[in-house]
Order: structure tokens, then C-alpha cells, then sequence
């Protein structure tokens, strides 16, 4: 799947309102991921990629989308990068774009199932989709 | 009218550069007073100034301008070599037209301009300078070293050795600070105490030094040579006279609840304690919060158990007053407060330490002896986490922790990972850390032998998370070179909690009227150059009070504020500030207002008899203490009459200034 609009390291700048060049590379915030194994793209290394304008990647990462917005690393970050706010704004880049919703209404009924809350399925859709 | 020449410095190219400067030679020529006016390559040079004490000579000068560097940087050169060449060193004046016109200036007909304009308010400012003579206070031969941590302790002993008295003013009941805590020190891993306690002594038995323990400065007045300091000594209960440190009584005391501060309050102690075995002055002291005679009104059993008959429960917190010529502050640090940093369950657990913590652990005379063991069951452990730059190295906007590198983390980490393996081979040690930031003599290399020889798992990355699970602690961290999460479960984990400065150090910074930054350690007078000193003149700093740095460096710097006191207290007097505040008796209408805005307490008022044409009687005046006043000009400012005037920057000669600007 290929991506129509070049988005940069400015236009994740401006969406999340986060300077990645104030991080450190301590790691604090992969640390505290509870999704860790599950992704390919780590918290500290969206920091790292942002700054040097990987961008491209990071839009095609499956880690978009196990990220569990449990903001646990922007809360442990020492220095305030909130790299859950970079995961979001890269997330949001990609559903963006037309054609790009990760989750539609069509997809809903299958994943019903007594023990998820109704509650979570409301924020996949926000989360997913335009 | 003055007599006055100009002299235009090149600077080589620094001005030069951007301003003609053979252009403003010229046009200062023209200016009302100047009878001489040239430019040289390098006025501060030995040929400039020669040049400079010709033209005094040659044209008999009544005053000189420089335009030069700022005044900040030569003002001084110059007005030496005025006066070499017989002139009042307050005939001189300064057009700064480098830092204020040619590296800010691009445009070399602009900056020519505008250095001409400096040069002319220059040249009709000193056409209102009137010659100036500063006064002189005597010295107080003795020092106040504040702090009797190994950096007071030092400081004292060089300017002890000197030949001044020194007073030591130390807040807990004995001398000896943070480095009588600790088990080993880097990078040598020697004893601590065996290396302080000689000092500790040297200073208690030295003629020149007086040990005021237990106490702390109430209030500071004067100036420098000539402080006036009143120290509260609280009441120990104990007459230190009488006292022979025994111990009798601490071994005697029914109360057993108070927390052992020494050992970071790790066990108990009684109501009656020493702090610890080498304790100096080696007296014991009464908690009265904890004792059961202050709280009921009985028991007495130390009192009945004293052969000395020293106890004295009707001791009251004494005053003393003291005069003094230099202070110095060495009130060291603390570390910070590790329960605010509960991911890494410091709250939750008691086996997560912090390294102050470990290290009495770690210490013979500790709570355990110095056996290695969980405070929760005093098991022996298997694996041991070191998580370093807690709360050391946040943003400064973080809503916890410090901006700055706490310095010594990295290399006592580093020792107590290697001590562990020392003394414990089958314990397995993990570090996690950011950087490991090694400079010093020997640093690097102690490190790498942690890792080398000692087999320690250093581990690049952060620690995100830390859980109680069951007898064991679930440490959860990044491991960045091999990119992977990984887990461990340890029995122990230590804390490197920054480091920040004394709780009092902020209140005594507003008494000393000393500069501190946001993070509230002692500024120095120039971060490079005048690294010992503060700002506030007779004030000096000595060890972690000016910043974090390890032993080696805290012995150094004392020993430098030494050698800085020292050259104070040799003096037997100061030449003070000649631009002191002055008021005009004939306006001064005594309404205070002066009087509250000075910074220095220099402003008194007194009952004078007036004669003026306008009026005849007594009026209040107000009076400057000229050793106090330091020229602010607040009070210039302030005053609603105009009656307040500061010598060498008079409201009149600032007006003339703008005026030439303006002209």
C-alpha cells in the first residue's frame, strides 16, 4: 500500500505539538511500554526517526496500530517528549489520507463479543478512522 | 573647563573592522573640551597606555576617554594608568564601542557613527566629573565557614593554617557531612571514613578553629570585612563541657522509636544518641521530640546514669554573636526526595534503596553491620538492579526531578556494582543507565573494570517500570543496543537519586544577599574566572553548595575559597567604592523612601541643623554608610526630591550623556 501525500517531520511537529529534539535516548518511555514485543517501531525510536525525518517508515509501522494509547510513555518521559503524542500524529497522517481508514463501521459487527466493552469499540473508530 | 583626550582603540580588527576609526580621532577633535584625540592598534597594549601617560603630560589632560572594549574588561587598566600619569582614576571615562557598537554592527558607516555618538556622550560626561577618593574599612580577621562537611572542613583547616580563626557553624550535632555516610570512595574504593576522620580530628584539636555544632546562622549584617553574624546554638540538653561520650546514657534510654538519620533513618536509635562512633565533637545529644522526659516529665534514667552529670534538661538554644571579615558557604547537599519517583516502587517496597541508602548498608557500622541483606527480610539477595539518573537530567520543565547531571552517580554506581562483586560473587548486578559519564583522573578506567573484571551487566536504557511482586521486584526496562525490552526479577534495586542543594541553603542565600540559580545552588562570581567566589563581596563557596562535583573536586575547590579568604584577611583594610550614594542635605525631606529600597542597609537618617537660604533649623537627612553602599543607585531613583545622587554617574552627568546622544 503506498502513501499519496509526503508528509515530513514539520507536519508531525505541528500535529502533535511535540519537539523530538528535546529527547535523550534514555529509553525510559520503551521501557515502560507495556506493548513492547508487539511492536516494530519502538516509543524512543519514533523520537529518533521523527528527528532525522523518517517519516515514510514510521507511516508504514505496524506499531500504529498496537500502540495501546496507554500513554504510559509520555507520563515516564523525563524530559516531556510525549512520544505517544508522536505515534498519534503519525497515526493520524496515515488515516488521513484518503482511502486510509484502518477501521470501518462494515468491520464492527464481527468484532463483537460479550467481553469487550462497547466503550472500546468507540475509541477504535475515533482512533482508526477519519 | 576639563582639558580632555580621546583615545580610539582598534582592538586589531575587532573594532576596527566596522568602524572607522581614524574617522572618530577626527571628529572628536571638534568636540568642546578635547584638546587631543589619536587611535592606536591595541590602547590596552604597554605602548598604548605609554601613549595614553605622554598625552597626559604633554597637553596637561584633566581627564581621558577610552573608547574601547567595555569597562568590564580594561576600566580598570585605564584608570591605573591615569593615575600613573597623575590623574584622579575617576577622571576617566569609557565609550564602549566594541561589545555596544562594532561585533553588533555590520554597516561600517553606521557603526562609525554611532561610535562617535558614544564617544561625544563620553566626552560630556566627563566634563561633569568631578575627582573622587574612596574611603577604607578595616578587616575582621577571622572567617565563617558555613558547613562542617569535608568542604568546610577543609576550607577551615587551610585558613587555619594560615594563621586566622576560623568558627565552623555546622546545623546537626556533629561535623563530617555526607562523606562520613558513605562506605568506600571512587575511584581508589579506600575507606571514607579512615580518610575523613583524620581530618575531622586535625580540625577539632587545631588552636585556630572553633566548632559551633548543632547550630545555624540566625542573621547576618555588615559587609564585607566587617560582618556581623548571630549563630543559634540549640539546646542539646547536654553540657559538651561535661560530656566524655561514653555513651552510657544512649546505651541506657528507654525510648526507641526515633529514626536513625545518620543511617538514613534505615533503624532506630534512642532519644540520647552520638551520631556515630567518630562523631566530633564526640557529645552526645537529646532528641526532645522522642525523649520521655520531655514528653512526660519522667523517666530521667540518662541523667541518673551520667557520672559527668551533664545532662541538663533546662538547656536553652543559645545566641551568639560573632564579628567576621569573610564568610564561606559549604552547606553541601542532600539527595532528593525518591518516594515522588513511585514507577520505580520506592514507595511500595523497602528493598528499593536509595544509594545513600546502599551505602549504609553497605558500611560496617551501618544497620546491618554491613552485611549485605533485603531491608524487607533481611535475606541475602541473588540479583540487584542499579537504576541511575533518577530524577537527574528533566527538562526543565518536568514536573519532577532536575535539569542537570548530578555528576557523581555514574562512578559511586559503578563502586557499589564492583563492591557487590566483590565481596558477593554470586550476586548478579545489573546497571541501567543513559550515558556512563566517566571524566576525572582514573574514571574511565575504574568503570571499565566493573564491567571487565567484576563482570557487571551494564545495561543501556532506561528502567520504565518497577513492580512488587511478591518477595521479589519485576524490573521492567529498555535495553537499546540489542533493541529489546527486558525483564528481570531482582531482590533488590538501587536508586541513584540526583542530588540537590541543602533545604537551608535557599534562606541563608537571602541572608548573605548571595545570588543562587533556579536550582538553588550559589552562584559564582564568573563561571570561569572567579569559580570560588560569589557575587556578594566576602562571601565565598566552597564544595556542592556551588554545584554537584565529587570529593577530590570539593577538596580543591575548598581549598582554593581558602586561598581566596586568605588573601582577604591579610589585608588589614579595603579600599571601598568611591560611586557611593550622597544626599543632598539642602533637599532631603527624611521620607524614607531611600532607606526602604537599599538593598545593603546602608542608609540611616540623622537629625542635622540646616542653613539655607530657604530654611534654618533641624531637619531628618537621610545619611549613606559609604563602606556599605555598593552604588546600586536604587535610592537615586527612588528619591521624590532629587535630594539622593550617586558620585561618578550623577543625575546631571546621565543627562548630559543623553544629551549628547540626542544633540
Amino acid at each position: 500500500m503506498s502513501l499519496t501525500n509526503k508528509v515530513t517531520a514539520e507536519d508531525i511537529l505541528r500535529i502533535s505539538g511535540v519537539d523530538a529534539s528535546r529527547c535523550m535516548q534514555c529509553g525510559k518511555c520503551s521501557g515502560a511500554c507495556p506493548n513492547y514485543d508487539e511492536m516494530d517501531y519502538h516509543p524512543h525510536q519514533f523520537a529518533a526517526m521523527v528527528r532525522k525525518g523518517k517519516i515514510t517508515e514510521l507511516m508504514e509501522s505496524k506499531a500504529l496500530y498496537q500502540c495501546l494509547s496507554c500513554f504510559a510513555c509520555s507520563q515516564r518521559c523525563p524530559r516531556g517528549v510525549e512520544p505517544a503524542k508522536l505515534i498519534e500524529a503519525v497515526r493520524l497522517s496515515v488515516i488521513r489520507q484518503k482511502g486510509k481508514n484502518y477501521m470501518t463501521a462494515d468491520a464492527l459487527p464481527e468484532k463483537l463479543d460479550e467481553k469487550i466493552p462497547q466503550q472500546a469499540l468507540v475509541s477504535a473508530m475515533r482512533k482508526y478512522s477519519k | 573647563m576639563q582639558k580632555i583626550g580621546v583615545f580610539v582603540c582598534w582592538c586589531g580588527s575587532n573594532i576596527a573592522a566596522t568602524v572607522d576609526v581614524k574617522a572618530v580621532a577626527e571628529a572628536l577633535k571638534d568636540e568642546a573640551g578635547v584638546v587631543f584625540s589619536t587611535d592606536y592598534q591595541y590602547m590596552c597594549s604597554e605602548n598604548g597606555q605609554a601613549m595614553i601617560r605622554q598625552a597626559i603630560k604633554d597637553y596637561g589632560l584633566t581627564g581621558i576617554v577610552v573608547c574601547s572594549c567595555s569597562p568590564r574588561m580594561h576600566e580598570a587598566t585605564f584608570r591605573k594608568t591615569a593615575v600613573s600619569a597623575g590623574l584622579n582614576p575617576y577622571m576617566v571615562e569609557i565609550a564602549n564601542i566594541r561589545e555596544q557598537c562594532s561585533w553588533i554592527h555590520k554597516d561600517m558607516a553606521e557603526g562609525t557613527e554611532k561610535a562617535i555618538v558614544l564617544a561625544r556622550a563620553a566626552v560630556a560626561k566627563l566634563h561633569r566629573n568631578a575627582p573622587l577618593t574612596a574611603g577604607t574599612s578595616p578587616v575582621t580577621k577571622r572567617a565563617l565557614v558555613i558547613g562542617g562537611g569535608i568542604a568546610g572542613i577543609q576550607t577551615a583547616l587551610d585558613v587555619a593554617d594560615a594563621g586566622f580563626e576560623v568558627d565552623i557553624v555546622e546545623k546537626s550535632p556533629t561535623i563530617g557531612g555526607r562523606m562520613a555516610q558513605l562506605d568506600k570512595t571512587f575511584p581508589t574504593l579506600d575507606c571514607s571514613a579512615c580518610i575523613l576522620t583524620p581530618k575531622m580530628v586535625e580540625a577539632a584539636q587545631h588552636e585556630k578553629i572553633n566548632i559551633i555544632s548543632y547550630a545555624e546562622l540566625e542573621s547576618l549584617s555588615g559587609f564585607v570585612g566587617n560582618f556581623t553574624a548571630t549563630i543559634r546554638k540549640k539546646a542539646r540538653y547536654i553540657d559538651e563541657d561535661k560530656c566524655s561520650g561514653c555513651g552510657v546514657c544512649t546505651e541506657k534510654c528507654p525510648s526507641r522509636k526515633g529514626l536513625d538519620d545518620f543511617n538514613m533513618r534505615l533503624n532506630k536509635r534512642g532519644a540520647v544518641y552520638i551520631p556515630f562512633a567518630q562523631a566530633i565533637p564526640n557529645v552526645a545529644v537529646i532528641d526532645a521530640d522522642q525523649c520521655i522526659h520531655f514528653r512526660t516529665g519522667k523517666c530521667g534514667l540518662c541523667q541518673k546514669n551520667c557520672s559527668a552529670g551533664a545532662i541538663d534538661f533546662e538547656q536553652k538554644d543559645q545566641l551568639i554573636e560573632r564579628q567576621y571579615g569573610a564568610i564561606v558557604v559549604a552547606t553541601g547537599f542532600k539527595p532528593i526526595d525518591a518516594s515522588q519517583f513511585n514507577e520505580y516502587a520506592y514507595n511500595d517496597s523497602p528493598d528499593v534503596v536509595t544509594s545513600l541508602e546502599f551505602e549504609r548498608i553497605m558500611n560496617a557500622a551501618g544497620p546491618t553491620k554491613g552485611q549485605l541483606v533485603r531491608p524487607s527480610d533481611l535475606e541475602h539477595p541473588h540479583e540487584i538492579v542499579f537504576i541511575q539518573c533518577v530524577g537527574s537530567r528533566c527538562s526543565e520543565d518536568a514536573e519532577k526531578g532536575k535539569p542537570y547531571c548530578s555528576k557523581i552517580c555514574c562512578m559511586y554506581t559503578a563502586k557499589h556494582a564492583m563492591l557487590v562483586r566483590e565481596k558477593y560473587p554470586d550476586v548478579n548486578v545489573h546497571v541501567f543507565y543513559i550515558d556512563a559519564r566517566t571524566p576525572g583522573k582514573n574514571f574511565d578506567e575504574f568503570y571499565r573494570r566493573a564491567v571487565e573484571q567484576y563482570g557487571v551487566d551494564y545495561i543501556k536504557g532506561m528502567v520504565g517500570k518497577v513492580s512488587v511482586e511478591g518477595k521479589k521486584l519485576h524490573v521492567q526496562g529498555s535495553d537499546l543496543l540489542n533493541g529489546e525490552q527486558v525483564h528481570i526479577n531482582a531482590d533488590m534495586v538501587v536508586l541513584a537519586t540526583a542530588i540537590e542543594p541543602d533545604p537551608t541553603a535557599r534562606s541563608l542565600g537571602t541572608m548573605l544577599t548571595a545570588s543562587m540559580d533556579t536550582n538553588d545552588f550559589f552562584t559564582e562570581a564568573h563561571p570561569k574566572l572567579r569559580p570560588v567566589e560569589s557575587p556578594t563581596a566576602g562571601v565565598f563557596l566552597s564544595g556542592v553548595a556551588q554545584g554537584p562535583k565529587d570529593i577530590p573536586e570539593t577538596v580543591a575547590q575548598a581549598g582554593a575559597a581558602a586561598a581566596k579568604v586568605i588573601g582577604l584577611l591579610a589585608k588589614n583594610e579595603l579600599t571601598c567604592n568611591a560611586c557611593v550614594a550622597h544626599a543632598n542635605e539642602a533637599v532631603c525631606n527624611g521620607c524614607s523612601q531611600c532607606e526602604r529600597v537599599c538593598p545593603y542597609g546602608a542608609i540611616t537618617y540623622e537629625d542635622r541643623e540646616i542653613r539655607t537660604p530657604e530654611f534654618r533649623g533641624v531637619r531628618r537627612i537621610a545619611t549613606v554608610n559609604e563602606a556599605v553602599c555598593q552604588g546600586c543607585g536604587a535610592c537615586t531613583v527612588t528619591c521624590p526630591s532629587g535630594a539622593m545622587d550617586l558620585k561618578g554617574f550623577t543625575n546631571r552627568q546621565i543627562m548630559s550623556e543623553v544629551d549628547a546622544i540626542c544633540r
